[in-house]
């Protein structure tokens, strides 16, 4: 081994570095979540098999008509929704942790807010994949037709807003020994506004409402966003530090 | 090229580093050893920015810590016991990762040219999880070595390895040393640090009990000077 010619390895002592390029991290972090995702399949498998389970469920233990389907639809969505992405979340950062490479993205010589960034794309894509899966399921089970704009709409700002959170969340519960149990004890009253706010409108665009009644919740939505979003990216440097 | 003064670590009440001075020149090869708690690990993590210091300068590459972190870890490689490795993805795509996140230019020449220093060249597109604790740790070096630092901190990095691994990765390291490179290791293996350190620190009770270059030990063994500072 140290008769390899490493002297091509080395350049000569210098304060001109190639300078990290944010964007260019962020990207790389999402772009490891999902190749790693695709080969191994583990978080997007439990999520599926866990959701598709949870509107099974609700399918046998609520027998309900037409009409009461369609106003419990939102409310079963986003419940399997917030379940599920707690899955995601709380694996996607104990994947880190368990083999040292959150330390290895700490040492990344970039804000660590990129690491946020990066992580919280990963996360939403597995959240919206899981979406489209469940969606026209439950819209075929529960013979109710979801293909509807204004739903997906909500059901992707809905879903900014909790990954938002729980991204940021997820990476303080696992510096902790109990994160499986903590991520949704902390999760769960945080994003009680985006939830209700998304059933909400989600609801309305189901039953066709006037859209001056399903605007303020797509405004409580957006704003949530904003803020999660703003306050992630200034505080997440604290919470991952040790 | 490292400079520490008067550093203190405390978690709650409890200080873990009661107040360390510490300089390293470029292109020494400082091997800091010490028993079980002494806080070898807890110094490494605070020269590598994954901690803050409770009081103290630290200063790195000329850099101080934590106000310039960023650019403290442009320069610097940490290796330790824990490959900072993605088993799902192959070495490879390891390699690419964080060449990305470091902005390697002509990456892809720079992984090939990192890949044949560890003896890694032929595994490249094998997921990560198939390979041995020894071939990760060498992959691990490969992706600390990557970005050209010139501070290398390495923690325990024989820690679960066999004997033909440990002898591969002191092949390796010398290596890493060799072209001008300013290394940190800390180490439980007396033989191997006095193999391949220039400089042993002994740290103790959270201070730096002890230090001396290999021409300061003359003909007494490490082992003597080690078991010296620890009883003083």
């Amino acid at each position: 081994m140290d008769k390899l010619p490493l002297t091509t390895l080395r350049t000569p002592f210098t304060n001109q570095r190639p300078q990290s390029n944010y964007l260019r991290a962020v990207l790389a972090i999402a772009w490891k979540d999902l190749a790693a995702e695709l080969r191994s399949r583990e978080l997007l498998s439990s999520m599926l098999v866990f959701s598709l389970l949870v509107i099974l469920i609700f399918y046998f233990a609520l027998e309900l008509d037409v009409k009461a389907r369609e106003g419990i639809t939102a409310g079963a969505l986003w419940v399997t929704f917030a379940f599920a992405g707690t899955l995601g979340l709380n694996r996607s950062m104990a994947v880190e942790k368990d083999r040292g490479c959150l330390d290895g993205l700490l040492l990344a010589p970039v804000d660590r807010s990129a690491i946020y960034f990066g992580k919280a794309i990963s996360n939403l894509a597995f959240m919206l994949i899981v979406e489209a899966v469940v969606l026209p399921v439950y819209s075929v089970m529960y013979n109710i037709n979801l293909f509807n704009l204004g739903l997906i709409g909500v059901t992707l700002l809905g879903s900014v807003g909790y990954i938002a959170v729980g991204t940021l969340l997820a990476a303080m519960s696992v510096q902790t020994r109990t994160r499986d149990v903590l991520l949704p004890i902390l999760l769960f009253p945080l994003v009680i506004p985006v939830l209700v706010a998304a059933v909400k409108a989600s609801s309305g665009f189901l039953l066709a409402l006037e859209m001056s009644e399903i605007l303020p919740w797509l405004n409580i939505l957006i704003v949530y966003d904003v803020i999660f979003i703003a306050v992630a990216f200034m505080v997440f440097d604290y919470v991952v530090e040790e | 090229m490292i400079e520490v003064k008067k550093l203190v670590k405390r978690f709650g009440m409890k200080a873990v580093l009661r107040g360390v001075d510490f300089q390293v020149e470029p292109g020494e090869f400082v091997a800091l050893l010490g028993p079980n708690g002494a806080g070898k690990t807890t110094f490494l993590r605070i020269l590598s920015s994954l901690s803050r210091p409770s009081m103290g300068l630290v200063k790195v590459a000329g850099f101080a810590l934590p106000a310039h972190s960023a650019s403290v870890r442009q320069r610097l490689g940490v290796v330790s016991h824990m490959p900072l490795l993605y088993g799902d993805l192959t070495a490879e795509e390891n390699l690419q990762f964080y060449g990305r996140i470091y902005n390697i230019p002509a990456l892809n020449e720079r992984i090939s040219e990192v890949l044949d220093m560890v003896g890694l060249a032929t595994r490249r597109r094998d997921m990560v999880r198939t390979f041995s604790r020894g071939m990760q740790q060498r992959l691990a070096i490969g992706r600390a070595v990557l970005h050209d630092p010139d501070v290398m901190l390495f923690d325990e990095p024989y820690t679960g390895l066999d004997q033909d691994a440990s002898e591969m990765l002191d092949g390796v390291l010398k290596n890493v040393a060799a072209v001008g490179r300013t290394v940190v290791m800390t180490s439980h293996d007396l033989a191997r640090a006095e193999e391949l350190a220039t400089r042993f620190d002994i740290l103790s009770r959270g201070v730096i009990a002890a230090s001396a270059t290999h021409a300061e030990l003359g003909n007494s063994n490490l082992l003597t000077f080690y078991k010296q500072a620890l009883a003083g």
